[in-house]
């Protein structure tokens, strides 16, 4: 099964209304490519889910100043002053979740767990509206799964099975939202041949990608 | 020293040799310039990996801080994702947090991610950190820029935690939160009636806590500043 495909394939995947998880930690580890195929693509009303919303110029912050996202679900905005300007002009709908508990429900949603216990925003805003439990005296919120219809995510290098190896802290939630997607579409700087990469040093096993794109130099 | 400096040296001593640390960003990452000789610490970054150092050479993109600046990795190091770097700050595995606040009580409740309709950044990651941390050091200073207090009876913004501070470290003292708050040390120059006009809380006086400045205050008992007190 051939999961390399061109920019321009790309392109064609997209739909309006979906939900669209993207990797990076404040725009590192993003797969830009695949962000400007999305902005050109033109789908609009996006769910996004995300670490942050990065930089009006970079990663998933393109998409907010290009207004195609109507939810943001994310750990902190605070980089992109168009997602706060945004937010309370009521024109975009801001998530905002405990960055280790984002973590985990992308987890779950991708582990096929229903959910997780935590005690990270117990006694804040973030416990309205949750289910609580308490076990061995601890209060817990139960913290549920989080999926996407695509995950575009970015790696270091690929096989053509779609073995990932990642490059420094631009891993961050990349292996994590490549579990949690309808299809998972990855963007890496280099693509050899399957069984180059030593299978003890794979990060994420290629049976979950769906499409592999190389992205361009510049 | 500017009182981020004064700051950043008093918690450098609450850290132990071998201690794994998590620093937010701003004031705490001044904090390793001030490590005792035989202190070693290892840095955690949420982003994904434990033996955070300086920059060292030409930045290289796909290795930044918690704050996205270019940094370095140390030997030792290792790199991993989310879940990993927060399985460690909430299983704790991560000794200490130092964090900076808007606003901090006399029952640990910190408050440090949001100024509802003013300011809405987010929480990042300081929510787990304050959870799962085994110690969180509250680093900052004493007032708001315009002079208001920031150690408070009650946090009056929306909190990051709930019972979860430790320590409070600012440039004019050290505070413990032990069944309420415990000045615990005053910095040189600095009076318990300097702190008292500036802290909203009531705080007990620890043992230990000595007033140079002012030798008629006594060293016991409770005090309640001025609410919104000057400085």
């Amino acid at each position: 099964m051939n999961k390399c495909i061109s920019l321009q394939e790309v392109k064609g995947l997209f739909k309006d209304g979906m939900t669209i998880m993207c990797g990076g930690f404040l725009g590192v580890g993003s797969p830009e490519g695949l962000v400007r195929e999305l902005i050109n693509n033109g789908a609009k009303n996006l769910t996004v889910i995300s670490n942050d919303s990065a930089f009006p110029e970079m990663g998933v912050g393109q998409l907010i100043v290009n207004k195609r996202v109507v939810k943001l679900i994310a750990s902190h905005i605070g980089t992109n002053p168009e997602t706060g300007r945004q937010m309370i002009a009521n024109e975009l709908e801001v998530i905002l979740v405990p960055q280790g508990t984002l973590a985990e429900r992308i987890r779950c949603g991708g582990a096929g767990l229903g959910g997780v216990l935590t005690e990270t925003g117990i006694g804040t805003l973030v416990e309205e509206g949750k289910i609580k439990l308490v076990s061995n005296s601890v209060k817990y919120l139960v913290e549920l799964p989080l999926r996407a219809d695509i995950a575009i995510i970015k790696a270091k290098k690929a096989d053509r099975a779609g073995n990932l190896v990642y490059e420094k802290s631009a891993r961050n939630f990349n292996p994590l939202m490549a579990l949690a997607a309808d299809r998972v579409i990855v963007e890496v700087d280099e693509l050899v041949d399957t069984g180059e990469i030593d299978p003890e040093t794979v990060v994420t096993p290629g049976v979950v990608i769906d499409n592999i794109v190389v992205a361009e130099r510049y | 020293m500017t009182p981020k400096e004064i700051i950043a040296r008093r918690v450098a001593r609450e850290l132990k040799n071998g201690d794994v640390v998590n620093l937010g960003i701003g004031l705490p990452t001044l904090i390793p310039n001030y490590l005792e000789p035989g202190v070693d610490i290892v840095l955690q970054s949420e982003n994904g990996f434990l033996g955070l150092g300086p920059l060292f050479g030409e930045a290289d993109p796909c290795l930044v801080n918690a704050g996205g600046q270019p940094c370095g990795i140390l030997p030792g190091g290792a790199f991993f994702d989310s879940a990993m770097s927060f399985a460690l700050i909430r299983g704790g595995h991560v000794d200490v947090s130092v964090l900076g606040a808007l606003q901090v009580d006399s029952q640990g409740n910190l408050a440090n991610w949001m100024v509802p309709g003013k300011k809405v950044p987010g929480m990042g990651g300081a929510m787990d950190l304050v959870t799962g941390a085994r110690h969180v050091i509250i680093a900052m200073e004493h007032c708001t820029k315009d002079g208001a207090a920031k150690i408070l009876t009650q946090c009056t913004l929306p909190l990051t935690c709930v019972g979860k501070v430790h320590t409070i470290v600012t440039e004019m003292a050290v505070f413990r939160i032990n069944n309420g708050l415990v000045l615990e040390e005053l910095s040189p120059g600095v009076s318990i009636a300097d702190v008292r006009s500036c802290t909203e809380a009531a705080f007990t006086v620890g043992p230990d806590c000595i007033d140079h400045v002012d030798s008629i205050t006594e060293h016991t008992g409770s005090f309640s500043a001025t609410p919104g007190g000057k400085r």
